[in-house]
C-alpha cells in the first residue's frame, strides 16, 4: 500500500484567520459534509474533523489531484477561487499526512498545545465517519493509532499538564483585571469541553458563583449541577448580565447572541463594573465592537492564543519529547502500509506458517529417540508439504487479479486470520 | 548642615529610584528590597532636614518655593510608604519614585535662602495650612501615579498586547482603581480641611474668608474636580478609565495651584511656590 495515497487537506488557527474559518464551520446537521464528501470521485476513504479551530478532511484517494481539488472546493464552498484557497489551507500527504494526523490527535498542532478535548473531537469525527461508512481499513488504522499515540503521548510526557491552558489563558486574564477573582459570578454560555474548564478552572480560583445558559434548558441545569451553580434560560441571557462578571460563551449559534448595544444601557445599570468576556466560539458569539465599550473587554480564541505563546517555552521542552514519539509512531505506521501489499503478506503469512512448524518439531523431535538423518528430514518434508498444502488456496486466494476495493478487504480479512498485526 | 543633609538625600532618592527602574526592567525582587529600604531611608534623612530646616529658619520651613516643593516631596514619600503598609501594588514605586525624584530637582534648583517671615504669615495656622494642603498634594499625585499606570494597563488589555512591557509588570485593574479610590479617600479631606483652613486663616489676618485671589480660586476649581469624581463614583459608579483620567485632570490642577498660579497669574498667596 502505498502511503501517498492517505492526503490531509485542512486549514487551522495557524492557516486562517478566525474571519475564513467561520465560514468553513458546518454547524448544522453533521451528515451533510459526508452526504457531500461521499460522493467525490476518487475518495476511497475520508474522515470528516470540524473544531473551533480547524477543519480538515482525511481522506485516501488513488487520484491525488483531482480528489484534492474538489474537496477544496466543496470546504470552501465555492465561495473563493481554489488559487485563492490555497492561501489558507495545508495539504499533506503520505508520511507527512500521518504525522499530521498523530500531531493533532496528541494535541501538538493545537492553538494550545496539550489542551485534551482534540482528542474526543477526533474519535467523534472518526465514529461519525463509520456511523456513515466513510472509513476503510487504512483510515480504520490510521485513526485507532492516532488514539493510541495521543495516549502515549499524555502519559509518557508532561504536555497533558498544560491541559487547563486554555482556562489558564482565560484566567490570567481574568486576574488581569479583577485581581482576585472572590465574589465575582461567572456565566457559561453554550456547553463545549473548553468552555466547561475555563468554567472549572475559575471555579478552583474561587469564583463566587457560576451561572449556566443554554438554549435547552435541560442542558444547562444538568451542567449546572457540575458546577454547583444556577441554571438560566438563554433569553435571561441579557439580564443576568447585570450581575455577571465573567462571561464564557461558546454556543453553536451562527449568528452574534450579545450585541454591543445590548451591553451599553447596561454598564451603567451595573455601575460600570468591569465585565469580562471571553468568546471561544467559532463562529463568532459575541459582537467584536464589545471591546469598545468602557470597562468591557472582550477576548477571542486568537487572543487567548497570544497569552499561551508566552508561556510556551516550559511547554516547548515536553513537545519536543512527543514529536519524538509521533515521528517514531508515525514510521512504525509505514512499516505497516508497506506490508499491507499482496506479496508481503504471502511472506508474512509463510514466515508465521513456518515459525509454528519449527517450534512443534522442535516440542516432538526429541521424544521421538534416535532418528536417522533421513527419518529427520522425512519429518520434515511432511511438515512442510502439510504447511504448504494448507497455506495454498488462501495464498491464491489472496494473488487473485481483483478490483482494488477487493484487494483491500481481503488483505484486511486474511491478516485478521492469521492475526498478522499483533497489537490490536 | 541643612544643605549637605539635602544633598545626602537627594542623593539616596535618585539611588532608591535608579532601584525601582531596575527592578521595574529585572524584576528581581532583591532588587526591589533592596530599592525599599533606600527609599525608607531616604524618607527618613528627608525628615531630619526638614527639623535640621525648621531649628535654622526659626519657623516653619514651608514658605518659600524651595521648601514647599521639598516637602511635597516629603508627603509623596510618606504616602507612597504608607500605603505600601497595606496595599500591595505592584511595581507602584516605579512610578512613585521618578516623580519624588523629579520633584526633590525642582527644589534642588529653588532659591534655598532662608527669608525672615513676611508679618502676614505669622500665625500658627501657617504650619497646619500648609502642610495639610501638601499632604493633600501628596496624595492626590500617588492618585495620579495609579491613574497613569491604570491607562497604561488598560491599553494594553484593550489593545490585546499581552507581551508588552506593561501587561505582566502593571498590577490589575481593580487594584489600581481601588487605589485611585483609597488615595483620594485621603487626599479629598486633607484638600477640603487645606481649603478650611486657609479660608479661617484668610478671615483672621485679612478678615475676609474668601477673597477669589487666583491660588483660592485654583484650589476651590481642584477641589470641584474631585468633589465631581467623587461624587460620580458613589452615584452612578465612575471608575477606571474615567476614575483614571479624572485623577490626572485633578493633580494637573493642583499643580498649578501650585506652580502655575504663582508664576503666570500672581496674587497675594504668590509669597510661597
Amino acid at each position: 500500500m502505498s502511503a501517498e495515497k492517505i492526503m490531509i487537506l485542512g486549514v487551522n488557527h495557524k492557516t486562517a484567520p478566525v474571519e475564513i474559518r467561520e465560514r468553513l464551520a458546518f454547524s448544522g446537521d453533521p451528515g451533510t459534509p459526508y452526504r457531500e464528501l461521499k460522493v467525490i470521485p476518487g475518495c476511497e476513504e475520508f474522515c470528516f474533523l470540524s473544531t473551533c479551530n480547524r477543519v480538515e478532511v482525511i481522506f485516501v484517494t488513488s487520484t491525488p489531484e483531482e480528489t484534492e481539488r474538489t474537496i477544496r472546493n466543496f470546504l470552501f464552498n465555492n465561495s473563493m477561487s481554489y488559487g485563492e484557497a490555497g492561501k489558507y489551507v495545508y495539504l499533506h500527504q503520505g508520511e507527512a499526512a500521518i504525522q499530521h494526523l498523530f500531531r493533532v490527535g496528541a494535541s501538538l498542532d493545537s492553538m494550545i498545545v496539550g489542551e485534551p478535548q482534540i482528542l474526543g473531537q477526533l474519535k467523534q469525527a472518526y465514529r461519525d465517519a463509520t456511523e456513515q461508512q466513510a472509513t476503510g481499513m487504512i483510515l480504520n488504522r490510521l485513526m485507532h493509532k492516532g488514539f493510541s499515540v495521543a495516549k502515549r503521548i499524555r502519559t509518557e510526557t508532561e504536555i497533558g499538564s498544560s491541559a487547563v491552558s486554555i482556562s489558564y489563558a482565560a484566567v490570567e486574564l481574568a486576574k488581569k483585571i479583577f485581581g482576585n477573582l472572590k465574589n465575582k459570578i461567572a456565566m457559561l454560555v453554550g456547553a463545549g469541553e473548553m468552555a466547561e474548564l475555563a468554567a472549572q478552572h475559575l471555579m478552583t480560583q474561587g469564583v463566587a458563583e457560576v451561572v449556566v445558559a443554554n438554549r435547552t434548558f435541560e442542558r444547562a441545569v444538568n451542567l449546572a449541577r457540575c458546577f454547583n451553580g444556577k441554571p438560566v434560560a438563554l433569553e435571561e441571557l441579557i439580564p443576568q448580565l447585570e450581575h455577571v462578571d465573567i462571561m464564557i460563551s461558546s454556543t453553536g449559534s451562527p449568528d452574534l447572541i450579545l450585541h454591543s448595544k445590548d451591553v451599553k444601557p447596561l454598564m451603567r445599570q451595573r455601575r460600570n463594573r468591569p465585565l469580562f468576556l471571553i468568546d471561544i466560539a467559532v463562529p463568532r458569539d459575541l459582537d467584536p465592537k464589545l471591546n469598545d465599550l468602557e470597562n468591557v473587554y472582550l477576548y477571542g480564541i486568537d487572543d487567548l492564543n497570544n497569552i499561551v505563546d508566552i508561556n510556551k517555552a516550559e511547554r516547548d521542552k515536553e513537545a519536543v519529547r512527543a514529536e519524538r514519539i509521533v515521528t517514531e509512531e508515525t514510521l512504525k505506521f509505514m512499516l505497516w502500509l508497506g506490508s499491507m501489499e499482496v506479496t508481503p503478506t504471502i511472506v508474512a503469512i509463510r514466515e508465521k506458517a513456518d515459525e509454528i512448524r519449527k517450534a512443534e518439531l522442535e516440542k516432538t523431535l526429541p521424544n521421538l529417540g534416535n532418528l536417522s538423518d533421513k527419518e529427520r528430514m522425512s519429518i520434515e518434508k511432511m511438515t512442510s508439504a502439510m504447511m504448504n498444502k494448507i497455506l495454498h488456496n488462501p495464498i491464491v486466494y489472496l494473488k487473485q487479479n481483483d478490483s482494488h476495493r477487493d484487494t483491500k478487504v481481503k488483505l484486511v480479512m486474511i491478516r485478521k486470520l492469521f492475526k498478522l498485526d499483533n497489537s490490536e | 548642615m541643612g544643605y549637605l543633609l539635602f544633598q545626602i538625600t537627594l542623593f539616596a532618592y535618585i539611588l532608591a529610584t535608579g532601584g525601582y527602574i531596575v527592578y521595574f526592567w529585572t524584576q528581581r525582587k532583591d532588587v526591589r528590597t533592596t530599592a525599599r529600604w533606600i527609599l525608607i531611608g531616604s524618607g527618613v534623612l528627608h525628615t531630619l532636614y526638614l527639623i535640621v530646616r525648621y531649628i535654622e529658619a526659626g519657623h516653619t520651613p514651608l514658605t518659600n518655593h524651595h521648601e514647599a516643593v521639598s516637602f511635597f516631596a516629603w508627603s509623596v514619600t510618606w504616602g507612597y510608604l504608607s500605603f505600601h503598609w497595606r496595599y500591595n501594588v505592584r511595581n507602584f514605586g516605579s512610578f512613585v519614585s521618578p516623580l519624588i525624584t523629579g520633584l526633590m530637582l525642582i527644589a534642588t534648583f529653588s532659591s534655598r535662602e532662608i527669608m525672615p517671615l513676611p508679618p502676614a504669615l505669622k500665625s500658627a495656622w501657617l504650619p497646619v495650612h500648609a502642610s495639610i494642603a501638601i499632604m493633600a498634594n501628596g496624595f492626590l499625585a500617588l492618585a495620579f501615579c495609579g491613574g497613569i499606570m491604570y491607562l497604561l494597563q488598560e491599553r494594553e488589555l484593550k489593545k490585546k498586547r499581552f507581551n508588552g512591557m506593561f501587561f505582566t509588570r502593571l498590577p490589575s485593574l481593580e487594584a489600581l482603581d481601588s487605589l485611585n479610590s483609597h488615595c483620594l479617600a485621603v487626599g479629598f479631606p486633607l484638600l477640603t480641611l487645606g481649603i478650611i483652613t486657609g479660608s479661617i486663616w484668610a478671615k483672621q489676618t485679612w478678615g475676609a474668608y474668601w477673597q477669589w485671589d487666583p491660588k483660592e480660586t485654583w484650589s476651590l476649581i481642584t477641589w470641584f474636580l474631585y468633589a465631581a469624581l467623587l461624587h460620580q463614583r458613589f452615584t452612578v459608579g465612575w471608575r477606571g478609565r474615567r476614575a483614571a483620567i479624572m485623577a490626572i485632570i485633578g493633580f494637573s490642577a493642583a499643580l498649578f495651584t501650585l506652580w502655575g498660579v504663582t508664576y503666570l497669574l500672581g496674587g497675594i498667596h504668590s509669597y510661597v511656590g
